[in-house]
């Protein structure tokens, strides 16, 4: 990080400003003491701080997990070190390691037992396309096959500090999502289901089906003439 | 026939088992996603009432076809899989597959680079030793404090490997017929500081919990091994010497350097889950003297061997098996050699998952509790047993 970059504001400015005050003048009023912010932007900010991931471990990343989780990298600055164990009480999967296509359906069924709102990290090389094992028999090329990833840290594995930035990264993502209109999560949104992820089987030769078709299709030539 | 058994609320993960000879009892599902199995292991626990009657492993949630690719790569290209076997002792896994080449290969090591193999091999036993004490005392309840202390020492450990090799976890740092650099001085002094404050740190880590009342009777008689079914199931390692068999490839085989170091091995008595702890925490002081004596004794010269082939590298048609004393047991390769550029055959001889074929019978008889810390002193990563 460059020493000299200004410290980010906690607050920072929401994507739907409060109507009637400009920005000035709301920094002026913070200056005197005076909080002026919207229930999206307290709601967000309140959540973003306190993403509980799942303690689910599958391979070396979930090493390097536990390092973030530890006193050096101490991901509790950002309100992250409650790791559940039951995904009932998670709202982050970090999908930490190689998904093989024998652990694919728990980790699509653990996707799906966890409440919304919930967000999913795919942590590596081999969770985000199979890695270096991606030509193995066993190996699902990419957990994007059949989970909505919100975002992919590279690496081989991703140091703690790459973790740390991703969480950070997930934070803003979720610091910038509207509390209402068809972009708002789908808690919020009466009448709109997250909808299930797809569990495959694990069948005789591949995973039954090989990949959500709904969320992942192969990568397809276009020929310009 | 009985009718299939009902299933209860919490679905197929826990069940009621009818057994004609003992009554009801009850199925219990650990993993593959649980906090206790050290990654994607599952047992499948049959209990009466608190007691464990019969336990069934299953493995396969992580296997990445590492032998399979290992056919299918180049010698060299299969050093960095080997990184990612038991991904908490790269080094270690390095060496034993760089031995098995270079005894397929008839390939020599420089002095300098056996030394520096010894001391990232030393270093890489206290790294897996400290993470099993502190894993270990987590899954006995003591929750975070012991961890913490172990991850702290681990990162200083992993600060030497990074400023070698460039890399925290996979180092990717042997080469048929040395070593891939060579540490600076300065490495060198930073590694002989950490061996003079470590033990100070197993100090304060064993007056911290060794002798806890606690940790004393939730380990000592629990997970018995003799060491008759020990040396018959082919039991290596750590868990090997705390059931009183002295048997240790450093002193057996005297792979590289090893005649050169006094060293002492510490056995158990009991074979219990206390012995298998306080053989790995002595271990690690045994190792503080192989390192002092590596580092003072370390000898110049180059640490590869300029004859050496890496690239276009052919061995003639032969076998190898080369197998060093890992942290966790004996972990060997065995390769064949048809003349090609890929092995014919190439099989890792995992420590982790054949030491983990007793974990039936050391849990025979205790509760789930108990079974969790035989399967945290065990010692397994589940990289290296699935593969």
């Amino acid at each position: 990080m460059n020493p000299a970059a200004p410290i980010p504001d906690p607050t920072p400015s929401p994507a739907a400003p409060v109507p009637g005050i400009s920005d000035a003048e709301r920094a002026e009023l913070r200056r005197q003491g005076i909080l002026l912010t919207s229930i999206e932007e307290l709601y967000n900010w309140g959540r973003s701080n306190s993403v509980w991931p799942l303690q689910f471990g599958l391979a070396c990343c979930a090493i390097e997990m536990i390092a973030a989780s530890m006193a050096r990298f101490d991901i509790a600055r950002f309100g992250s070190e409650v790791f559940r164990p039951s995904p009932r009480q998670a709202d982050l999967l970090i999908v930490s390691g190689t998904v093989t296509k024998k652990m694919a359906p728990q980790v699509v069924r653990l996707w799906n037992q966890m409440p919304e709102p919930k967000y999913c990290i795919a942590m590596g090389a081999c969770a985000i396309s199979g890695g270096p094992f991606k030509q193995g028999y066993n190996v699902l090329k990419g957990i994007d096959r059949f989970l909505p990833v919100d975002l992919y840290i590279p690496g081989c594995p991703p140091r703690p500090e790459a973790l740390l930035h991703g969480l950070m990264e997930l934070q803003a993502k979720i610091r910038a999502q509207p509390l209402t209109g068809p972009a708002a999560p789908p808690h919020l949104r009466p009448g709109a289901d997250g909808g299930e992820c797809v569990i495959p089987d694990f069948g005789p030769h591949d995973l039954q089906p090989p990949h959500d078709p709904a969320r992942w299709q192969p990568p397809r030539l276009i020929r310009t003439e | 026939m009985n009718p299939a058994p009902p299933l209860s609320p919490a679905g197929a993960s826990v069940r009621a088992v009818q057994d004609p000879f003992h009554g009801d009892l009850l199925e219990v599902s650990m993993g593959p996603h649980h906090p206790s199995t050290h990654g994607v292991f599952r047992m499948i626990a049959t209990l009466d009432g608190e007691r464990i009657v019969r336990l069934k492993p299953v493995f396969g949630y992580l296997h990445r076809n590492h032998e399979k690719l290992g056919e299918n790569t180049s010698y060299l290209a299969s050093m960095p899989y080997t990184d990612r076997l038991d991904y908490l002792n790269s080094m270690t896994n390095n060496w034993a597959y760089a031995l098995a080449v270079e005894k397929l290969a008839g390939q020599a090591v420089p002095e300098r680079a056996e030394y520096v193999r010894i001391i990232l091999a030393e270093l890489t036993r206290l790294l897996n030793h400290t993470c099993l004490a502190g894993f270990l005392l987590q899954d006995t309840g003591c929750s975070g404090t012991p961890l913490m202390y172990a991850f702290r020492e681990r990162e200083a450990i992993l600060d030497l490997f990074e400023a070698l090799s460039g890399s925290r976890m996979m180092c990717n740092f042997q080469r048929f017929g040395g070593c891939r650099l060579d540490p600076s001085p300065d490495w060198l002094a930073a590694a002989a500081r950490l061996v003079e404050r470590y033990g100070a740190f197993l100090d304060e880590y064993e007056e911290l919990i060794t002798v806890n009342e606690i940790l004393l009777a939730r380990t000592q008689g629990v997970g018995v091994l003799p060491a008759a079914l020990a040396v018959n199931a082919g039991v290596t390692g750590p868990m090997l010497r705390a059931s009183g068999v002295n048997h240790d490839l450093r002193r057996v085989d005297g792979y590289g350097l090893y005649p050169r170091f006094p060293f002492r091995i510490p056995l158990g008595a009991h074979g219990d889950t206390y012995d298998r702890y306080m053989v790995r925490m002595l271990e690690m002081r045994e190792s503080l003297g192989i390192l002092r004596a590596a580092l003072r004794d370390l000898p110049g010269g180059p640490v590869f061997d300029p004859k050496a082939k890496l690239r276009g590298f052919r061995p003639k048609p032969g076998e190898a098996y080369g197998r060093i004393e890992g942290p966790k047991g004996e972990i060997g390769f065995y390769l064949v050699s048809d003349g090609g550029p890929n092995p014919y055959r190439y099989r890792v001889r995992p420590p982790s998952l054949i030491n983990l074929t007793v974990l039936e019978d050391l849990c025979l008889g205790h509760t789930v509790a108990d079974a969790v810390i035989i399967l945290g002193s065990i010692d397994i990563v589940l990289g290296e047993v699935d593969r």
